[in-house]
């Protein structure tokens, strides 16, 4: 393991005593892009479970200035703060806005598209827990199919949706999936995400406990089990087109991601099938991009 | 300098002059052509600000909001189904005590579709914790917009400046626009909080308790009782600066009168002219405009309206099931006053109908001969 000096140490920026619940995914990954963020950045906070996390009155988690706005409006929130500062001379301090799939996926869509269409200088992260878990566990657009919430007692009937997608079409700088259980890929891309402007976006798988019915020491193994299954593939697209895939994953069969999650316990030998199937189209899909991409930057050089 | 442009122009003027740094907008019919002349006049440099091309109203009061707190001057502009989905977002600005001015020109909610001038857009937004200040004319409309930057950052609570479809927004009066330096003399360059200090990190509306709810909306309500004095107090100072006065109230010839015209707005000037008619076949009439509707002028219309027996109110809006808002509001006002009281309620102009010297002279009439008034409202046709 790397040794750290006292004084190159990464500074803590989410504090312990934060209020997720134990083992939580989403604490996790907001520990990490903060830490990578650094001390001076101003973040916004949207009703999710990230709100939550980040402390009832007195009490504040992160040591940065923090906003809890309203639900679908955690883009244009960051947006008005990062051209206020930009105003006042701060253009260098950077903008950051968690919001969880429910507040990105559904509700604050629009909000997001409307920020990224006018390439606003902010860094905008889903905390994507796959479904509205802080209201209980309901079914969101982000929730995949024959999952179990909720709302979706029989199973979810919806194909998750594509949000990667939605964000290269709009041609930002820069969008990027990362995961707590790749920490050193999530810290580069914060850092290299830092360094450009315009609008970032992250992807975060985030497992919740309650809602993935797994246990409280299972939502790191749970985000490296969906990567190596390719559900959740490690990449990231600049301006839209290049896509690069930053991880080779292991090629291991999704029901060894399934298979753990009380919220898949009812699937059909079927159902699982056809997983694979949608996981194994996606893969195929983004693979093509990445060669695609690969292939036009050779021919320009 | 005197110029002769619409009310929406007026509002624009109002907001270069103030040198306003962030305006966040989106199109809506009848206040586009505010957004446009802001956005011509940020492309020739002459605004100064930054402006936002948001994809809806919603997100433009939600970045004005989040710029106000970070402590700069912000701006936004919209009408009808506009502030209508703004709705959230106006209880969002006021609860963080952020001192965003916005013009909200009134037209009719749909549906019915239609475009003209109704006040329910506006007065729907009543318990949002908004100042909301209701202009007469073009003149009144710049006057009230620079004084609402000024009310909105002494109190710190966000403050709507209202305007009439058509009849102030799309009609050409002529309007003194102040001089550049009368205007910063006024009102200084913005010292509002910086909320996101990244020196004194803190967090801004997280989570309370319900005596912490309690506490904050105590603080708030107090706010507005403040911004009673704070708006009398902004009028003195701009009539010292610029010769013309604006209170929360605006009172003619109440005393000794038979019969007391209550009104808001446009409608305003044209009772002004029927009245003066009526005064000179002997009738004894006053007038009490109601500039300021939130806070709502309680000592003031007391003040005037105590020992006033009959009193008609003439307005341009309604809460079905009850009655015009304002004589609603007229009513709670007068309901610890010791003398009685007839309040009758005319609804006038709705839909942005006409109201004309004639039909306010029939409302003048009937009032004035009518024993007893009803509870409910008296709705006004055009034709007699």
């Amino acid at each position: 393991m790397m040794h750290m000096e006292e004084s190159t140490r990464p500074k803590e920026i989410l504090r312990s005593g934060h209020a997720a619940c134990p083992g939580c995914g989403v604490a996790l990954g907001m520990r990490m892009v903060l830490r990578a963020l650094g001390n001076r950045a101003v973040v916004v906070v949207v009703p999710s479970c990230v709100a939550v996390i980040s402390g009832p009155f007195p009490h504040a988690a992160a040591g940065v200035p923090m906003f809890h706005s309203a639900f679908e409006i955690a883009a244009p929130t960051a947006a008005g703060i990062s051209r206020a500062l930009a105003l006042q001379g701060q253009e260098d301090i950077p903008v950051l806005a968690f919001a969880g799939d429910g507040g990105t996926f559904d509700i604050g869509l629009q909000s997001l598209s409307g920020a990224a269409d006018r390439n606003e200088d902010i860094i905008y992260v889903c905390m994507d827990n796959e479904g509205y878990m802080n209201t209980g566990i309901q079914v969101s657009s982000a929730t995949p199919q024959f999952t179990w919430t909720g709302t979706t007692p029989a199973g979810n009937t919806r194909r998750k949706k594509q949000i990667m997608e939605i964000m290269a079409a709009h041609r930002i700088p820069y969008a990027a999936t990362a995961s707590i259980a790749f920490p050193e890929d999530l810290t580069r891309k914060v850092l290299k995400a830092k360094e450009l402007s315009g609008t970032r976006f992250f992807h975060i798988l985030s497992p919740c406990i309650t809602g993935w019915r797994i246990g409280e020491d299972m939502a790191v193994k749970m985000t490296k089990l969906s990567v190596e299954t390719k559900l959740f593939p490690l990449y990231e697209i600049e301006d839209g087109l290049k896509y690069t895939i930053n991880y080779q994953p292991d090629d291991l069969p999704v029901d060894r991601y399934l298979e753990v999650q009380g919220r898949y316990r009812h699937l059909t030998p079927e159902q699982t099938a056809k997983i694979q199937t949608e996981v194994d189209r996606n893969w195929q899909d983004l693979m093509g991009r990445a060669a695609r991409a690969h292939a036009q930057d050779s021919f320009i050089r | 300098m005197k110029k002769f442009i619409t009310g929406n122009h007026a509002v624009a003027e109002a907001v270069r002059l103030c040198r306003t740094q962030f305006v966040a907008a989106y199109p809506i019919t009848p206040q586009t052509p505010i957004y446009e002349k802001l956005s011509e006049w940020e492309a020739d440099h002459t605004l100064g600000g930054s402006m936002m091309r948001t994809e809806s109203e919603h997100s433009a009061m939600a970045a004005c909001l989040s710029a106000s707190l970070t402590g700069v001057r912000a701006f936004t502009a919209t009408s009808s189904q506009g502030v209508a989905l703004m709705h959230e977002m106006l209880h969002f600005a006021s609860g963080c005590r952020a001192p965003v001015v916005m013009a909200c020109v009134n037209r009719t909610l749909a549906v019915p579709w239609a475009f003209w001038s109704d006040q329910t857009d506006s007065l729907a937004q009543r318990d949002t914790g908004w100042m909301q200040i209701y202009c007469e004319d073009n003149q009144e409309a710049i006057d009230s917009v620079i004084q609402a930057f000024r009310i909105a950052e002494a109190v710190l609570l966000p403050c709507m400046v209202v305007l009439e479809a058509h009849f102030i927004s799309h009609f050409m009066e002529p309007v003194d626009v102040p001089d550049q330096e009368l205007v910063e003399k006024f009102l200084p360059p913005v010292n509002i909080p910086k909320r996101f200090d990244i020196n004194n990190p803190g967090f801004v509306a997280p989570v309370v308790t319900q005596s912490q709810y309690r506490t904050f909306r105590h603080l708030s309500h107090q706010a507005m009782e403040y911004a009673v004095n704070a708006i009398e107090e902004v009028g003195r100072e701009f009539e010292a600066t610029f010769g013309r006065s604006y209170g929360l109230v605006e009172a003619e010839g109440v005393e000794g009168a038979d019969l007391v015209v209550v009104t808001t707005a446009t409608i305003t000037s044209t009772a002004r002219v029927t009245l003066a008619r009526l005064r000179k076949k002997g009738l004894k009439l006053g007038l009490v405009k109601i500039r300021v509707f939130r806070p709502f002028p309680t000592k003031a219309i007391r003040t005037l309206l105590d020992d006033v027996s009959k009193i008609a109110v003439i307005e341009r809006n309604l809460s079905l099931g009850r009655e015009g808002i304002f004589c609603s509001e007229l009513k709670s006002a007068l309901v610890n006053s010791p003398g009685e009281h007839q309040v009758q309620g005319y609804l006038a102009g709705i839909g942005g109908t006409d109201v004309n010297p004639e039909l306010i002279e029939r409302i003048i009439l009937d009032a004035l001969d009518r024993k007893e008034a009803t509870d409910g409202p008296i709705w006004m046709m055009e034709e007699g």
